[in-house]
């Protein structure tokens, strides 16, 4: 008489197919991480808000432009980008009320009470020869600029540097200090070819 | 004496491999998690340019990817060395894009539409005159969230 017992299935090559597995999803899938930097495109204006964007007081228009030999001016001047940092933060600090800088408005923030802020627009215009790589180079300074000065303020306000605040108090330092960067009609680029 | 006879000279007892299977499973659960399934096949040379200040993408699901940049090698040959555009699977214009963001957005569950972001991955060496043009598109498309693909560097 036959056993009643069912058989034990051999395991021995159950590593072999997980190999298998293992390679083909080693195989079909990616893991390039989703990095890289976050920008919000503005609305394609009305006519009544081209009206308005002339508007705009010239000192709290900085102009950083990047040329087709991928050089580049901040406010009409030749400029190395090591040194474009420090220009974008002196202009959106403004510390000795230069009246060449950007104003400044007190705005009520809720959470966070009257917030000294800059009215200064950072103006980024490209030329379509410059590289891509510049001009994330040029991108990348400027948010430098601005993480450090978000940094001072948070430092200030809770002690605390930005990375390590929670999301709330994030969110009212991103208020406080915006990242007020124009990227330009290219219409306006192609008449200064 | 029993207790100190001597173990059968010199043989190295052969190591166990009873718990292989586990251990490769859980590689294989590892990379099941950590990765995603390639959903295109890339026809353009892409290198990303280099950035200190990048932002992780918070949601990779409500992404659309525009990849710009020099046709492969095999492809040289039927579409020259200029920088296109590849949306999906093939090469495409610039006019093509409004189409291509409008069947993504449809892709996308209504709540999570305002929250798509296009991800632009540009090669380091494109000229911005292609970027600006799409650019314009997206804002035509009202595509706005818009992310500059970059990789962590210098």
């Amino acid at each position: 008489m036959a056993s009643k017992k069912t058989p034990e299935i051999n395991g021995s090559s159950m590593a072999d197919i997980s190999f298998i597995a293992l390679i083909f999803f080693l195989m079909v899938t990616t893991m390039d991480k989703e990095e890289g930097i976050s920008r919000r495109l503005p609305a394609l204006p009305t006519e009544e808000q081209k009206a308005e964007d002339q508007k705009v007081n010239r000192r709290n228009i900085i102009e950083v432009k990047i040329n087709s030999n991928d050089r580049l001016f901040a406010g009409n001047q030749p400029m190395d980008v090591r040194l474009l940092k420090d220009k974008i933060k002196e202009f959106l600090t403004n510390p000795n009320d230069d009246p060449n800088l950007p104003e400044k408005k007190v705005e009520e923030i809720e959470g966070l009470g009257p917030v000294t802020m800059s009215k200064g627009v950072i103006s980024l215009q490209n030329d379509r020869g410059t590289t891509y790589s510049k001009y994330i180079e040029v991108q990348n300074e400027i948010i430098r600029a601005v993480n450090e000065l978000r940094d001072d303020f948070s430092m200030k306000t809770y002690g605390k540097k930005y990375a390590k605040l929670d999301s709330d108090k994030q969110d009212l330092v991103r208020k406080a200090v915006p990242q007020s960067v124009s990227e330009a009609e290219p219409k306006d680029v192609k008449k200064k070819k | 004496m029993a207790k100190f006879i001597k173990k059968e000279s010199g043989d190295i007892p052969a190591i166990g491999t009873a718990s292989l299977p586990d251990i490769v499973f859980m590689i294989l659960m590892f990379f099941m998690v950590s990765t995603s399934m390639r959903q295109t096949e890339r026809k353009v040379k892409v290198v990303l340019p280099q950035a200190t200040e990048i932002a992780k993408l918070e949601r990779k699901d409500l992404s659309s990817y525009i990849y710009v940049g020099t046709p492969t090698n095999q492809y040289v040959a039927q579409y020259g060395t200029e920088s296109r555009i590849q949306l999906n699977d093939s090469f495409r214009n610039t006019d093509d894009i409004r189409d291509f963001i409008a069947a993504e957005r449809e892709n996308l569950s209504e709540v999570d539409r305002p929250f798509m972001t296009v991800s632009i991955k540009a090669d380091q060496d494109t000229r911005m005159g292609i970027i600006t043009d799409i650019k314009q598109e997206l804002r035509r498309c009202s595509a706005l969230k818009i992310m500059y693909g970059a990789r962590k560097g210098k």
